[in-house]
């Protein structure tokens, strides 16, 4: 299928996606620490008022979250090309120089965020501060690197295909997919006093960005993996990648208009962004098709048992959460009263998880395996099932806290109060929603542990256990 | 111009229908070469409406549009009301009632709100209140704040203010010295010009036409 390197023997390309890995590895942390901060405020407001606000750390969350899984992605990418084209990935002193630059920057720019946090009321504070428009806070100058950093990124896939004089499916669509991932980014770099206008493109970087070009690079990156993982025949692997592709831009492009709702665009979105993003979740139920058929067909066995749960947590989690949790308030009738409440982040993180996270975690145990202990035919611990189950657990329970908190403000500030500042008080005091944020918390703090636990897999995992050996035996 | 959503929609999946089984010619339904060319297919025609699309949009948005308002509607009376035939609310803009004891003229009322919309974004606001219900959920939502009744009834008290604008202005330069819930705004240390255009930019705001979003804002009749 692929020519590999002798066992134990890395492409420079995959050695520099274990950095990658574990930058975005720390930053995960970084996120879920701001996460459990800003958690912590809905229930003492007082904790750090004035010092580390809520808008603070809720950035610092949101965006930590951003450039992981860009990271994440990136080192995917980086791990599974060598391989796919059978040679070095071409710019590799190029990728190195990218990643080292995009560190120093992110450092500056959380550096700023935590010692600075705001500006003045003028173009000095955007360029150099912060943009202050929720998910692309990112000042305009960081904006400028994170645009180079994919251009290179762009060019190292194109630039490897043609000297490897190869391309497969896989790397068409993945090529496809980065430019248009460098070219939306920029429709968030411009400033206009017409807030109609701001989110307008604001929602081509928050909706077609990340909710389209994120999901078809991720199931890119998928499609390498399965075909690694399971051993999947690749003319199967290529044929679910370009069905996904033409299901996720043919619903989701359009699917956009479920944001053009409020906006004070015209009213045919309502109709075109209802209808479409409807139908937004079908690519995500085949993709779940996929997985359980694919796994079912191996009887689940595979080298690599961790990485296969996270990718099979990754169809679920990417249906559940993208798909059901994103059409339960994405029809225009139902959106009018739950847009802009707990709802939405209750989906958001979810989404997040589900479609991202566990993708990235597939790749890792994946090359962790290649890393530590290539001659085993099985890669094992006792602590990876852990890690797996409080994940998902600790995921789903902020999220159903969140649910119900959201619907406690879709019913009382937005139907009954008439959405006034007083009717989000009312909404805020509602014991159903401060039991939420309560259990929000819990489940918070129960994911932070789940976070530690599986850090310390990732870095143990494989390492010298007597044990693995023996069962490995016993298997032959 | 008015573009029917369902004849867009239907015109676009026949669309890609169509086109996807006349280049596949020759080949099954699951052969990797129809499922690319669907992608393709679908990826064109769904931008191509999206750039069209978007083309119409930012006419029909663009200030002093009929659903974005010019800046110098600061001047003149806001409010709300229902719609019975579209059952929605829609912004209606009265008499010229000044801003801040004066009428703005089109520049000087542009300055002002562009002045707002830097400060907005210079302070995060969006990461604590959602403006047209987007942003973060920890404060609330900002879409009609100008035509909130708390201003007056209870801001304007606290301030000691004589009108709207100078309670919202006053309000905002010092959220901390009036607490209104359990949680405070963090004092943001606007100075009065950006407080003046961040009020302008509110009351700006409260003119679009949002499709009626939020509904019966303040229980409007």
């Amino acid at each position: 299928m692929t020519q590999a390197l002798p066992q134990g023997k890395l492409y420079e390309s995959q050695k520099l996606a274990l950095w990658y890995f574990w930058v975005a590895l720390a930053l995960f942390g970084a996120q879920v620490l701001f996460g459990l901060l800003a958690a912590w405020q809905y229930l003492d407001p007082n904790f750090l008022y004035g010092k580390l606000s809520f808008m603070t750390n809720r950035m610092l969350h949101i965006n930590a979250m951003i450039v992981w899984l860009l990271l994440g992605f990136m080192g995917g990418v980086y791990w599974f090309l060598p391989l796919e084209l059978g040679r070095e990935v071409v710019g590799i002193r190029l990728a190195r120089f990218a990643f080292f630059t995009l560190i120093a920057a992110v450092g500056i720019v959380v550096l700023v965020y935590l010692l600075v946090q705001y500006g003045p009321g003028n173009a000095f504070t955007l360029w150099f501060i912060t943009e202050g428009r929720e998910y692309i806070e990112a000042p305009r100058w960081a904006d400028f690197g994170i645009v180079a950093v994919m251009a290179i990124f762009l060019y190292n896939v194109v630039a490897t295909a043609i000297k490897a004089q190869r391309i497969t499916g896989v790397v068409a669509v993945l090529m496809f997919d980065l430019v248009a991932l460098a070219g939306l980014y920029m429709a968030g770099m411009n400033y206009t006093p017409n807030i109609s206008m701001d989110q307008y493109f604001w929602w081509w970087v928050v909706h077609l960005w990340v909710e389209a070009t994120w999901e078809v690079l991720v199931g890119s990156i998928m499609a390498m993996a399965l075909m690694h993982l399971l051993g999947t025949p690749r003319r199967i692997v290529e044929t679910w990648l370009y069905l996904e592709v033409a299901l996720v831009f043919g619903t989701g492009i359009l699917g956009l208009g479920h944001h053009y709702f409020w906006i004070g665009t015209p009213e045919y979105w309502l109709g075109l962004g209802g209808f479409f993003s409807a139908l937004e979740p079908i690519p995500l139920v085949a993709m779940v098709v996929h997985a359980v058929y694919d796994a079912g067909m191996h009887r689940m066995q595979t080298v690599n048992q961790p990485a296969l749960f996270w990718a099979i947590a990754q169809a679920f989690g990417n249906f559940i959460g993208a798909g059901v949790w994103g059409f339960m308030q994405t029809l225009p009738q139902i959106n009018l009263y739950s847009h802009g409440t707990q709802l939405a982040p209750a989906h958001g993180h979810l989404a997040f998880f589900g479609a991202y996270v566990t993708a990235i975690l597939t790749v890792i145990y994946m090359a962790l395996h290649q890393v530590r202990r290539p001659e085993l035919p099985r890669f094992d611990s006792k602590l990876w099932k852990w890690a797996f189950v409080l994940m998902v657990v600790g995921i789903f329970g902020m999220s159903a806290a969140m649910t119900i908190a959201g619907f406690t403000q879709t019913m009382v500030e937005r139907a009954i109060g008439g959405s006034t500042w007083q009717a989000y008080i009312d909404a805020q005091q509602h014991p159903w929603f401060q039991s939420g944020m309560v259990w929000r918390f819990v489940f918070g703090v129960f994911f932070l542990v789940s976070y530690l636990v599986l850090l310390w897999d990732l870095v143990t995992i494989g390492k010298g256990e007597a044990r693995v050996v023996k069962e490995v035996g016993a298997h032959d | 111009m008015e573009i029917g959503w369902i004849e867009t929609t239907i015109g676009a999946l026949f669309a890609t229908v169509v086109l996807t089984l006349w280049l596949s010619r020759g080949s099954g339904w699951l052969e990797p070469r129809f499922w690319r060319n669907a992608a393709v297919v679908s990826s064109l025609i769904m931008t191509g409406i999206l750039v069209y699309l978007t083309i119409d949009s930012l006419n029909q948005i663009r200030e002093g549009s009929a659903r974005v308002p010019a800046y110098s509607v600061i001047n003149k009376a806001i409010g709300l009301k229902r719609d019975y035939e579209k059952r929605r609310d829609i912004p209606v803009i009265g008499e010229e009632v000044g801003f801040f004891g004066k009428i703005w003229s089109e520049q000087e009322a542009y300055a002002l709100v562009n002045k707002g919309k830097m400060t907005l974004q210079s302070r995060n606001c969006m990461d604590c209140h959602t403006l047209l219900g987007n942003g973060a959920y920890f404060a609330p939502d900002l879409t009609r704040a100008w035509l909130d009744p708390k201003w007056e009834t209870m801001v304007k008290g606290m301030t000691g203010k004589a009108t709207k604008e100078e309670a919202m202005a006053e309000w905002l330069q010092h959220p901390d010295r009036y607490p209104t819930f359990v949680r405070r705004m963090p004092n943001l240390g606007l100075t009065e010009e950006e407080a003046k255009a961040l009020v302008a930019f509110l009351k700006w705001m409260s003119a679009i036409d949002t499709n009626g979003f939020p509904d019966r804002f303040a229980g409007v009749q």
